[in-house]
């Protein structure tokens, strides 16, 4: 049953939102069930695909679309595009799960379990701001800080510098500065906004 | 026409020898192949992740220096980076009003006139690939295509979304049997090597246990993730499964260099984690309790496990352990 309490996170439906930025529409689905069938990470998910859909299909009930931006699936898509290749409806299910993650972020939703992910995200991102590339060595020291898992793969970085895959100094583009103004009119101006 | 080439950062890290190696092709076929000036990131996973506006800015910024130095294709030999750029080209010639956008964002006026090639479109176009072959690459390939070679075909047109043939057509051309398997796209685990290694673990060793237990001698790759979860995630496939593999995981340009008759050394291939030994996944004997095909999730790979060295037999399929 509907309560009468306001809805907080927003007004409009986040279905209603999803198609305004992304064009795709989860009315469209009629729950096969193929999306979650394929899925490679269906198995670690709390909500397999084809339920984030029922989730954002019911608008009316702003509490289940919560679930989806709350849930722990739309940090374990890993974006390898099988659900689309096999939707019926050729509904595009990997770009819904970036504006998924997008709202989740700006509403800072994000689930306790995807800590490590976004950590990981959040690192070689840092590395790409400040050089212009991924600086593998930085991104992993950075990616430690931000999870303290301080003793995973210890041993991989000397096999790496070993066989000559592990750089100590990072490449840097000369358009840095460039690249800096582009994180601060996207990503950082939406995280000052959140 | 004039060829770019955009490494990608793996490829002067993690993945140095799928780069060495593609040089050392491209050298010996009289390829060209000029680096884009000042390239940036494309981005990977995490920009797509956290952001769209800077998931399509970092690749136009890169589009943008290439065509700004005449580049009319541009070769993108990482899976990953060749998907992210092809995905932003084609958002941005589709809407305009995002292209202006994004063309502000970058401070530079995307056109949308470079091509974005893959590595496979770009050594098949190579007529005289076969008459400089010194070494034919006669082995029984696994060719693992990934997700990001082949998908979202509505956007790539380039190849099958699942059971593509182009790589295998490709192998054959070198000399080697590339042979029908049932992983050739499924998901590796991609970036999350580091951040969900037991995903990886589960997903990598499933692949690889289906070109093992095909008779595949090698699985040959396209992608530095795919190569790095293959590859030097092996101890962590092997602890997690509980199973050794000795197949080695080899890219693509590595197997054409082979076939060229180019020094391993040059190739890179002394980089590997697995040691590069052809007929290593062969050598088990057949009690080394490998799981048959039938046990894993796709109903395709039961159709060939008869004949394979693992037979019928354990049915232990590591479901439950993470």
């Amino acid at each position: 049953m509907r309560s009468d309490k306001p809805v907080q996170h927003a007004s409009q439906p986040l279905a209603d939102r999803v198609l305004e930025k992304t064009g795709v529409d989860v009315a469209r689905c009629y729950q096969c069930g193929k999306c979650s069938a394929g899925c490679p990470l269906a198995a670690e998910m709390d909500f397999p695909p084809s339920q984030i859909m029922h989730l954002l299909q019911l608008r009316d009930f702003p509490e289940f679309a919560e679930m989806a931006l709350r849930s722990h699936t739309i940090w374990l898509c890993l974006t390898c595009e099988i659900c689309y290749a096999r939707c019926p409806m050729e509904i595009d299910i990997p770009k819904l799960m970036d504006a998924l993650r997008h709202e989740a972020l700006a509403q800072d939703k994000v689930n306790p379990k995807a800590k490590d992910i976004l950590a990981f995200h959040r690192a070689f991102l840092d590395s790409v701001r400040y050089t212009g590339r991924l600086f593998e060595m930085g991104q992993i020291v950075d990616y430690k800080l931000r999870s303290r898992h301080f003793l995973q793969d210890l041993l991989q970085a000397p096999w790496m510098f070993f066989v000559g895959k592990l750089h100590l100094l990072p490449e840097r583009v000369r358009g840095r500065r460039l690249l800096g103004r582009i994180f601060a009119r996207t990503l950082k101006a939406k995280e000052k906004r959140s | 026409m004039k060829t770019g080439f955009y490494p990608g950062c793996s490829m002067k890290g993690s993945a140095r020898e799928y780069s060495e190696s593609l040089l050392a092709v491209s050298q010996a076929l009289g390829r060209e192949l000029p680096e884009i000036p000042d390239w940036n990131c494309c981005g990977a996973t995490a920009a797509h992740n956290l952001d769209h506006d800077l998931a399509l800015a970092l690749p136009a910024r890169i589009l943008a220096a290439a065509e700004k130095n005449g580049m009319d294709e541009v070769l993108v030999p990482c899976a990953a980076c060749y998907s992210r750029l092809s995905v932003t080209r084609h958002e941005l010639l589709e809407d305009e009003a995002l292209r202006k956008k994004i063309s502000g964002l970058i401070e530079a006026d995307y056109r949308g006139s470079a091509r974005v090639l893959n590595i496979i479109e770009w050594l098949a176009a190579i007529p005289e690939l076969e008459s400089k072959i010194r070494a034919p690459f006669a082995h029984r390939v696994a060719c693992y295509y990934g997700c990001l070679l082949v998908r979202p075909a509505g956007i790539l047109n380039f190849d099958r979304p699942e059971d593509p043939q182009s790589m295998d057509l490709l192998l054959k051309r070198i000399g080697a049997t590339p042979l029908d398997w049932a992983f050739k796209t499924e998901c590796c685990g991609a970036g999350f090597s580091v951040s969900r290694t037991d995903v990886v673990a589960k997903l990598s060793g499933l692949i690889l246990e289906d070109a093992v237990s095909r008779g595949a001698e090698a699985v040959v790759v396209a992608c530095p993730m795919c190569h790095l979860n293959l590859d030097m995630r092996r101890p962590n496939i092997e602890k997690y499964s509980g199973k050794k593999y000795g197949i080695p995981v080899i890219y693509l340009t590595q197997a054409v260099g082979l076939a060229l008759g180019l020094d391993e050394k040059k190739l890179g291939l002394r980089r590997h984690k697995v040691k590069v030994k052809f007929g290593e996944g062969l050598a088990k004997p057949p009690s080394a309790s490998i799981t048959p095909a039938s046990a894993m999730p796709t109903a395709g790979a039961k159709s060939a496990s008869g004949d394979s060295p693992a037979g019928a037999g354990s049915t232990a399929a590591k479901s439950g352990e993470v």
